[in-house]
């Protein structure tokens, strides 16, 4: 049996180190052994499932490969093709436009929803917890119940807008190109915003109250208060939180495959859906996994960012 | 008098009325497929009604579902997929993330970061390599591709989780431990485990959502529809070329989302401190 009572083990560690420190005896043998057993088996899944793919990912970028036919060696063949195609050159402006639009909204909103949150108001853990549903529940199945609700002859947005008089004809959600990219981004900013919330909120519950007591002090008032107290203590997780959100955006699929399959007329096509119907649509493997590898710059930037930023901490 | 009115009027004007915009906006969508989901067609698609209530409540949208479709095989595809992948992770992430808390070794420190870094790549990056590793390993059509596949965004996730975990609880008992004649795994399994259950439940847990929730890799790697989980078969059996069955869909998604809603509502203290901690570490 282990001894419990912390007071006693305490002393007794003290007692430990300082024999340690004497260099009489070594207690711990060394951890290099122990340390990679530990870590070899998540080490062993993640080089055969990820960084192989990963290569594998560059290697088919770099062939005509068709399903089921493994096709050959072209270089940068696909990527100058892409790069030429007009229908490409729209879904990098339409990824660009998704991931500003959204971030940009669910930062704002975010940091508005946090800044209520944080007050005090009945039943708040219960709000905060029903805030945070959207993020929570299968987004596949959510964005199933947004597409009944966009739907063009039964959308109950349109039935409410109308019969609150907001809105004097029916709104073609999904049906035209500028409201399918308006939707899209409804959704995402609907299924990211708990998520951004939930983060500034554990930040803003992190700042000191004798902060903003001081503040007071000096006669600042609420704006003042958050321009020189709240914000520049929330950065450092504002920065993280909108480097995460902004490469899992770039890389969406779910939200644009239910709701538009990239349309209208490709007005909605991001990297992730165009990735999928090149290459498991219309077979052309190759091309495909090179419109895929296109997110991997995105990629590379947030991590330089975030690794930067977490350094600076 | 005066001034108390105005604060009230302040308070309701800042504080409960964007707040109930907010819940609004986030439940709204839950509450349109939950009354979709037990209406009958012929008040499903009235348009003439209030639209916003429900008449005459009725279970046979999910009569249908469980007569026409495989759902019990959905959901039990969904539910051992979602198990056994956050089991897997849990404990990969557990030995990992212990290793790379408290161990010195060299090279430790670039483990920790790959395992951060890898935690950011999205699964679209991979999944048309991934879709032929899978074949070549014989797991084409079958709910172990995704066995196989999900601890890659689990187990990063599970480390990164449990090192900060790991850090955050005191030395002293398991080094005493240790000078009690312990081993080194002996005094994680005795000391350190039993003090991150908190950290344990919950990535074991947000595993199991993530998994549950997962999209891109069941709809690449599996077409046979007894063998879909949850959330790819109701969006792609249910919905038969131009032919949508909302009252069904909406049955179907519901059934989906309830265990996740569950899940939540039980460890809800749980989700919010752990995501915070996230937050505050990530």
């Amino acid at each position: 049996m282990l001894i419990r009572d912390p007071r006693v083990t305490a002393s007794i560690a003290r007692t430990a180190q300082l024999v340690a420190k004497r260099g009489g005896v070594r207690f711990i043998k060394p951890d290099v052994f122990t340390g990679y057993a530990l870590i070899s088996p998540a080490v062993f899944l993640m080089l055969v499932l990820l960084a192989y793919p990963f290569v594998l990912a560059v290697y088919i970028s770099l062939s005509d490969r068709l399903l089921g036919e493994p096709g050959k060696f072209i270089w940068f063949g696909n990527f100058i093709k892409l790069l030429q195609d007009t229908y490409f050159r729209q879904t990098v402006w339409n990824s660009f436009v998704y991931t500003v639009t959204t971030v940009t909204l669910k930062l704002l909103l975010g940091l508005a929803l946090a800044l209520l949150l944080n007050q005090e108001f009945p039943c708040r853990n219960w709000v905060r917890g029903a805030l945070l549903l959207p993020w929570i529940v299968p987004t596949s199945l959510s964005v199933l119940t947004w597409l009944w609700m966009f739907d063009s002859l039964f959308s109950v947005i349109n039935y409410i807008l109308l019969g609150l008089g907001l809105i004097s004809k029916k709104i073609p959600w999904l049906g035209d190109t500028f409201w399918a990219m308006v939707s899209v981004i409804i959704v995402n900013t609907w299924r990211g915003l708990p998520f951004f919330a939930i983060s500034f909120l554990a930040g803003l519950m992190a700042i000191p109250r004798e902060l903003y007591e001081a503040a007071e002090v000096d006669g600042a008032r609420t704006f003042r208060k958050f321009w020189h107290v709240t914000l520049p203590l929330l950065q450092p997780v504002i920065a993280v939180v909108v480097l995460f959100s902004t490469i899992w955006t770039f890389a969406d699929f779910q939200i644009v495959y239910i709701l538009t399959h990239g349309g209208p007329l490709n007005a909605t096509q991001i990297f992730a859906t165009m990735a999928y119907d090149v290459a498991l649509v219309a077979g052309r493997i190759g091309e495909g996994a090179a419109v895929s590898l296109f997110l991997f710059p995105a990629l590379l930037i947030v991590i330089i960012l975030i690794l930067r930023y977490l350094r600076q901490e | 008098m005066n001034q108390d009115r105005k604060r009230i009027i302040k308070r309701i004007l800042c504080l409960y009325l964007p707040l109930a915009l907010f819940l609004l906006f986030a439940l709204f969508p839950f509450y349109w497929m939950l009354i979709s989901s037990f209406k009958s067609n012929p008040e499903l698609y009235n348009l003439r009604i209030n639209r916003l209530w429900i008449y005459s409540p009725t279970l046979g949208q999910f009569q249908e579902l469980f007569k026409k479709t495989a759902i019990l095989h959905w959901l039990w595809n969904s539910f051992f997929v979602s198990f056994l992948t956050s089991l897997i992770s849990m404990t990969l992430g557990i030995m990992a993330g212990y290793s790379l808390a408290r161990l010195k070794f060299p090279g430790a420190e670039a483990f920790g970061l790959a395992t951060f870094i890898t935690y950011l790549v999205p699964t679209t990056l991979i999944f048309i390599p991934l879709a032929s590793v899978v074949q070549s390993l014989g797991l084409t059509n079958t709910i172990w591709a995704l066995v196989a596949t999900y601890p890659t965004f689990l187990i990063p996730f599970c480390t990164w989780m449990l090192i900060a975990y790991f850090k955050s609880i005191p030395k002293d008992m398991e080094e005493c431990a240790m000078i009690d004649g312990c081993s080194r795994v002996g005094a994680m399994v005795r000391i350190v485990i039993p003090m991150a259950i908190p950290g344990i439940v919950f990535s074991f847990m947000f595993s199991f959502t993530l998994s549950w929730n997962e999209f891109v890799y069941a709809l690449t790697f599996i077409s046979d529809t007894t063998h879909k989980t949850m959330s790819v078969a109701v969006p792609t059996e249910l919905i038969r070329g131009d032919a949508y069955f909302w009252g069904e869909l909406m049955a179907a998604s519901l059934l989906g989302s309830v265990p996740i809603a569950i899940l939540y509502s039980f460890f809800m203290d749980y989700f919010v401190s752990g995501l915070t901690a996230g937050a505050l570490k990530g």
